[in-house]
């Protein structure tokens, strides 16, 4: 960023010295922060960066002083303008919470209250820090949302939560931050539960706003291409500890550490596209509602070739999860026909035999939710197994136990309970139930959106060699481009129910594009600094040639 | 395939109910401890009632009203009958009912609250509106009223507590059953071809299950204090059947004369309640993965 040295004042902020947080499980108290340093100065923005479990919110969270239910600081210090937040009481550190150091949480939606106008809850910790009158502190939160882009700004406020998108939301989360000018804010994975295309607008909101007020910021994310839009600074976690720390340009020109350059190098994975004419699963001008007349699903045709991939892509709301409930037989189709191995496939799960139904299996985003967490890896891959193949007893296990090495598990996990295995190893067992019926298709509802990027590589590989092994057929529904980019021969482009565009993998993802297709795919953060400044630049001055 | 030529393993077999049980055993608190102690000893004497009493259940020892003494360690009462044989056998009377009570009423709320959770609709509306107009009156004054339309027969009382505790084993379950029905892991089991039963349980029983029993041990006292509430009003379990609450009725007037007598009986209600409760707390601990405030 063009601006690092005027903005970057020497005065230091926040110093943080030695710091050690344990949190209490299974009776012990285990570190989680092992020894960090931190220092920063007003108006920097420091990355926070690192998988699932590294340390990183934690460490967020220790910035104001806090420490989570069950969690402790057992060491260092944290001092915040010459304050000391470990040693202050909870009185001290209140008074400065919401007013001198605010907090953007990850889930907008989850953070707001949903009975209470959005604008009263903007500006609630001003008031009640008394720093503004009623009046000013309304009168600063419209401003606050001309600033952040917001659509409407003067009336936005009037509205409900549930009544704005999340990305507005998210921003409406920023303002409340803002309201009392705070000297630093930590945003704890702000963009993460939004569309790509919603992404960019608030990140270039939280970026100019954080700049024309000189805040200073920790922006925690595992997105190395957003915290590389955002951050003056990185700081690479893991395990708790502190990997690398350098400028963001410097950090990603040259990654010292051998993690970090693990890191980087995701990605990298890239399946040549192959197209053959046997189709395997074929909708024909399907039409889908919930209920009332608004299509979700609107004259959409889609093929499946046998042995391939077809990646649906879309923003949330397109109708690609809606796809996968249509030809599962869960949302039978208004209109249009379903063919499965050139015959029609009956439309309601209810009218399918269990033939049918094993050779049609699905993947969910959640393992968590998909894994019954009362079921042993035993039952939950020798279900299936018992119900469609009718194994039982030792032939069931030992099946069971084929399956968890070809998922590249072992068989002690066959005992183990949902909860006793990582995010990763529940979605290989989610995978392995899939398998087990040898089914012709998979539908796969962004299986790795829930996942850190190295263990997303890892599925994704596995699922590319379990179809060079069984030549299953998948349809991969996700909004990440970078995965499509990755594992697909074809993609299918929705948006608000419509196939905007359909065709080889090669064709789709080079010029010339469909409008929503090129908008789609320019907001995929790159790994460049300039790039969300580039972004903007190109597209006002679009903006402005077509006015 | 593999399969033919692959040399037959023995894979680990799964761990067995008891291994489970010693494995929980192992990490109980001293509290739980000594709420399964006291239930324990509570039922030892509910089933032995006849080899432990030291006399019958009717039957007429001594004069009325006697002290403590070596042939009547807790006395006598308003007609001579043995105190401490009569508390063994209330033992058996009060929790036996009060348990084929809890059972009944959990078995029909149970199954209606999950069926209506699965089936939504008509169904759920309709037993639920139901349910709302039973839960509308008091527990008690219903079931004076109940029992003076069907007469105080034992069967009767146990259907009817069973039938008013059912609404709200109905509403906890269809409430947590709800939660449960709306998870991939019963989608994907439905899209399996799964029928009802399996889906029921053993994909949504299994993960309502620890409110339920919570609630069950919560229940099972609420009953038992009914219970005992009614025969002190004379509608319970009728004499000359020992039990535990209309001994407090018939002996409440010599606390008056400062005679421990009613106390006994009373004493083993309260140690029963707070029992029942210790072990269903350690339960509720156990399952809920709450963490203490550290």
């Amino acid at each position: 960023m063009v601006t690092d040295k005027k903005r970057v004042k020497g005065e230091g902020l926040l110093e943080i010295k030695g710091l050690k947080i344990d949190g209490f499980s299974d009776d012990i108290w285990n570190p989680i922060v092992k020894g960090i340093d931190l220092t920063l100065k007003r108006g920097e923005v420091l990355g926070l960066i690192g998988e699932s479990g590294a340390g990183k919110s934690t460490l967020g969270l220790a910035a104001m002083g806090f420490a989570r239910p069950g969690c402790r600081i057992s060491a260092g210090s944290i001092v915040f303008d010459g304050i000391d937040l470990v040693k202050a009481t909870e009185e001290q550190r209140r008074a400065l919470w919401g007013s001198r150091i605010a907090y953007v949480a990850q889930s907008a939606a989850a953070s707001f209250n949903p009975a209470h106008h959005i604008i009263d809850q903007t500006i609630e910790t001003a008031v009640s820090h008394n720093i503004k009158t009623r009046e000013a502190a309304e009168a600063d939160a419209r401003d606050l949302y001309k600033r952040l882009q917001l659509p409407n700004p003067d009336t936005i406020g009037d509205r409900f939560p549930h009544q704005v998108s999340g990305g507005q939301l998210q921003r409406a989360m920023t303002a409340m931050a803002m309201s009392c000018r705070p000297d630093l804010i930590i945003f704890d994975e702000p963009t993460t539960a939004l569309d790509v295309t919603t992404q960019v607008e608030v990140l270039a909101a939280m970026r100019d706003i954080v700049e024309q007020f000189n805040t200073a910021a920790i922006y925690i994310t595992h997105d190395l291409a957003v915290v590389a839009q955002m951050a003056h600074r990185i700081m690479v976690l893991r395990y708790g500890n502190l990997v690398e720390e350098a400028p963001t340009r410097a950090m990603l020109k040259e990654p010292t550490q051998d993690y970090t350059k693990s890191l980087w190098a995701v990605r990298k994975l890239q399946k040549p596209e192959s197209i053959i004419k046997d189709i395997a699963l074929r909708i024909h001008e399907v039409d889908a509602s919930y209920s009332g007349s608004h299509k979700v699903l609107d004259n959409v045709t889609v093929q499946v070739p046998r042995g391939r991939t077809v990646a649906v892509v879309g923003e949330s709301g397109s109708g690609k999860s809606t796809l996968a409930r249509a030809i599962t037989g869960l949302l039978p189709p208004s209109k249009g026909e379903i063919y499965f191995n050139g015959k029609p496939l009956p439309k309601a799960l209810a009218d399918r035999d269990k033939d049918t139904l094993r050779r049609i299996q699905m993947i969910y985003q959640s393992a968590d939710t998909a894994l019954n967490p009362r079921q042993q890896v035993r039952d939950i891959i020798g279900r299936p197994l018992e119900f469609y193949l009718g194994l039982t007893g030792a032939d069931r296990d030992r099946r069971v136990v084929e399956l968890l090495e070809s998922i590249e598990l072992d068989e002690s996990y066959i005992d183990r309970l949902p909860n006793e295995m990582s995010g990763g190893q529940k979605q290989r067992i989610s995978i392995a139930r899939a398998l087990a019926a040898n089914p012709e298709i998979i539908i796969c509802d962004e299986v790795t959106s829930a996942l850190d990027q190295i263990v997303q590589e890892e599925i994704l590989s596995l699922l590319m060699r379990l179809q060079r092994e069984t030549n299953v057929s998948y349809l991969f529904i996700t909004h990440d481009i970078a995965t499509v980019r990755a594992i697909s021969d074809e993609i299918v482009v929705m948006h608000q129910g419509k196939v905007v565009q359909q065709g080889p993998k090669s064709k789709v993802l080079s010029p010339p594009y469909p409008a929503y297709t090129e908008l789609l795919l320019s907001s995929v953060p790159e790994m460049d600094p300039d790039w969300l400044t580039g972004l903007l630049a190109k597209r006002s001055m679009k903006a402005k040639t077509t006015a | 395939m593999s399969t033919a030529t692959a040399p037959v393993r023995t894979i680990k077999a799964r761990r067995t109910v008891m291994e489970s049980v010693r494995r929980n055993l192992k990490t109980a608190p001293l509290t739980a401890w000594f709420g399964m102690i006291v239930i324990l000893l509570y039922a030892i004497c509910a089933i032995f009632a006849p080899l432990l009493a030291p006399y019958g259940e009717s039957e007429v020892v001594g004069k009325a009203y006697q002290l403590s003494s070596a042939q009547n360690w807790l006395g006598t009462d308003q007609i001579g009958r043995d105190t401490l044989s009569r508390m063994i056998f209330g033992a058996r009377n009060t929790i036996g009912i009060a348990l084929i009570t809890t059972l009944v009423s959990f078995m029909l709320g149970g199954s209606l609250g999950v069926l209506a959770a699965l089936k939504r609709g008509f169904l759920d509306q309709g037993i639920s509106r139901v349910v709302d107009a039973f839960l509308a009156i008091p527990v008690l004054i219903f079931a004076l009223m109940m029992l003076a339309v069907v007469g105080k027969s034992l069967v009767n009382l146990v259907l009817i507590l069973a039938l008013l505790d059912a609404t709200r084993v109905f509403r906890l379950s269809r409430a947590v059953a709800l939660n449960s029905v709306v998870m991939d892991y019963v989608e994907s089991a439905r899209l399996r071809g799964e029928g009802m039963g399996w889906i029921v349980f053993r994909e949504i029983v299994p993960n309502i299950l620890p409110p339920l029993i919570t609630e069950f041990g919560l229940r099972f006292c609420f009953v038992f204090l009914t219970i005992s509430a009614l025969s002190f009003l004379g509608v319970g379990i009728q004499p000359p059947t020992a039990d535990w609450g209309s001994m407090v009725a018939e002996s409440k007037s010599l606390i008056s004369f400062g005679r421990a007598t009613p106390l006994y009986p009373a004493a083993a209600i309260a140690l029963l309640t707070v029992a029942v409760n210790f072990v269903v707390d350690w339960f509720l601990h156990k399952t809920s993965g709450l963490r203490d405030g550290h």
